[in-house]
């Protein structure tokens, strides 16, 4: 945003400086409210799909057809106790389930939602920052994530708990790279790191159509990226019971369902802003394309856990390392080429 | 070279086909309709001889079939049968009172198997939960129903009789007892 510049000024510059402060407070609550919904509903959704796959119903007693089941969770979650165990780590025990949804839901800040709205002749970018680093800003945010996760692990003095984070940070290690490659070709086609001008590159055609093979590498590092099936390796529940929130209850475990549930609707959102083109379609409004859009990870990650087995630990390395790698550098390196032949 | 690459083919190539098909098969299952039995509002009928709560039947006379022979509560494998016996003025023999803890049973029927009268019967009524442990004491009264339960017609006093009370000689069709001392030839 260009806050500062505006700052500088008095009266009516002033005025408006303080009206572009409410403003984003309010895109701000309206983004914490919807995405915190979102994760809530998400839950539901997951059990009942999931539920639907096993062919059963999934919960539906709690209100009509289960639909205050979020509800009854959340209420649960908050009257529970908080443990903490008695050799944890005190001060990292109690924060690290904050870093994993602070995280999940920082990321969603550079994502463009909507199209500009124009108000009086004045734009409102439909995105709370702007940032021309959005892309890198994404990734950081992604890897500090697994800061959560491992020091939850290891501030819990569990054996269970220390493997689950020891794997999560492993895990990270292994598929991050190839994640934040397959975007290379995203930047290099739309020349610029920022997420709307990503959005906006894509004006005439989505760039799953150009990229397709970053697409697949994206797709499957985001499983990895949201530590679910097949690759949940870090809170595998048939080995590790429950990784490294087994010792957490109450809200400190809620927050991590929070920011596991968030964080697919994150990935979803930067799936939707990097391959199909943002808030961009026709006939429907920008935000209903943009929710459709950002639904489309949720289920195929749903789906997924319906469908596939968890991978071996050893698995996940030789596919992150040997497959995706290689995979993403050769995709940079036609992307160049073309660019260079095409000269655009 | 060539011949591994086509090894590598036909691997990715399996790997893509084995992920579709376990794809392909929950998708197919998504759109099937849940084979899940709504349980409180629709409530599968049970078998007749399935095992749940346990009753006192009685004969087609209304009388009591338990003859209190203490078989049930010497073969229960949790104890939880026990009873006192009692002789009634006509002969027949009944429980004075008959108390069986729902909390310890099993429900293994053995207590069933062991009645030499099928005065026990386990019935397919399961749904008796209670929010107290002594609630499931059950008494002589709380057990006993007004029917055979599963066999309607048995009547054990019938087959073996009663032991009648009376002096020797004034039962139907007995003679009088003979006076051995005087019976001189």
């Amino acid at each position: 945003m260009r806050m500062p510049a505006m700052c500088r000024g008095t009266g009516k510059t002033g005025m408006m400086w303080i009206l572009g402060f409410i403003l984003l407070l309010i895109k701000l609550a309206l983004v914490l409210a919807v995405l915190l919904g979102m994760a809530a509903a998400l839950v539901l959704v997951e059990r009942k799909l999931l539920g639907r796959f096993q062919i059963r119903y999934g919960p539906n007693r709690v209100g009509p057809f289960g639909l205050l089941q979020p509800v009854a969770d959340g209420i649960k979650m908050l009257l529970k106790e908080d443990i903490v165990p008695a050799s944890a780590d005190r001060v990292i025990f109690m924060l690290a389930p904050a870093a994993v949804a602070m995280t999940s839901l920082l990321i969603f800040a550079v994502v463009p939602f909507a199209e500009d709205l124009t108000v009086r002749g004045r734009r409102i970018p439909m995105v709370i920052a702007d940032l021309n680093v959005g892309l890198l800003f994404v990734l950081a945010m992604s890897s500090i994530s697994i800061y959560g996760i491992a020091l939850g692990g290891w501030a819990s003095n569990s054996k269970y708990s220390l493997l689950g984070g020891i794997r999560g940070a492993a895990q990270l290690i292994s598929y991050e790279l190839s994640m934040g490659l397959s975007l290379v070709p995203i930047v290099m086609v739309s020349q610029s790191f920022s997420l709307v001008d990503i959005v906006n590159a894509q004006a005439n055609y989505p760039f799953i159509l150009v990229q397709p093979v970053a697409f697949l590498i994206f797709l499957v590092c985001s499983m990895a990226e949201a530590n679910r099936l097949p690759f949940d390796l870090p809170e595998a529940e048939n080995e590790l019971i429950a990784g490294y929130h087994m010792e957490y209850s109450g809200m400190r475990f809620a927050l991590y369902f929070v920011g596991e549930y968030v964080n697919m609707v994150v990935i979803g959102s930067l799936l939707a802003v990097f391959f199909l083109g943002g808030w961009r379609g026709p006939f429907l409004p920008p935000i209903v394309w943009f929710l459709l859009k950002v639904m489309i990870v949720p289920f195929f990650l749903i789906w997924s856990r319906a469908s596939l087995p968890r991978f071996r630990y050893d698995q996940l390395m030789h596919l992150g390392w040997k497959v995706l790698l290689p995979l993403s550098l050769l995709n940079i390196v036609v992307t160049g080429a073309v660019i260079l032949v095409t000269g655009r | 070279m060539a011949k591994e690459e086509s090894g590598i083919a036909k691997t990715a190539a399996e790997m893509v086909k084995g992920l579709a098909g376990s794809y392909a098969g929950t998708l197919k299952h998504l759109f099937r309709k849940p084979i899940t039995e709504q349980y409180p509002e629709y409530k599968k009928p049970l078998p007749a001889r399935s095992r749940g709560r346990i009753i006192l039947t009685v004969d087609p006379d209304g009388d009591e079939r338990c003859v209190a022979c203490y078989l049930c509560s010497a073969v229960c494998p949790t104890s939880c049968i026990s009873m006192e016996s009692r002789e009634r003025d006509d002969g027949r023999r009944h429980a004075a009172w008959f108390r069986i803890h729902f909390a310890r049973c099993i429900y293994c029927g053995l207590c069933e198997e062991a009645c030499p009268t099928l005065a026990i019967q386990l019935t397919p009524d399961f749904e008796f939960c209670k929010d107290d442990i002594l609630k499931f004491v059950y008494e002589k009264e709380d057990l006993l129903v007004n029917h055979g339960g599963r066999n309607q017609e048995y009547n054990f006093y019938r087959h073996a009789g009663l032991s009648e009370k009376g002096e020797k000689g004034t039962h139907i069709n007995e003679e009088p007892p003979v006076d051995v001392k005087s019976n001189m030839p």
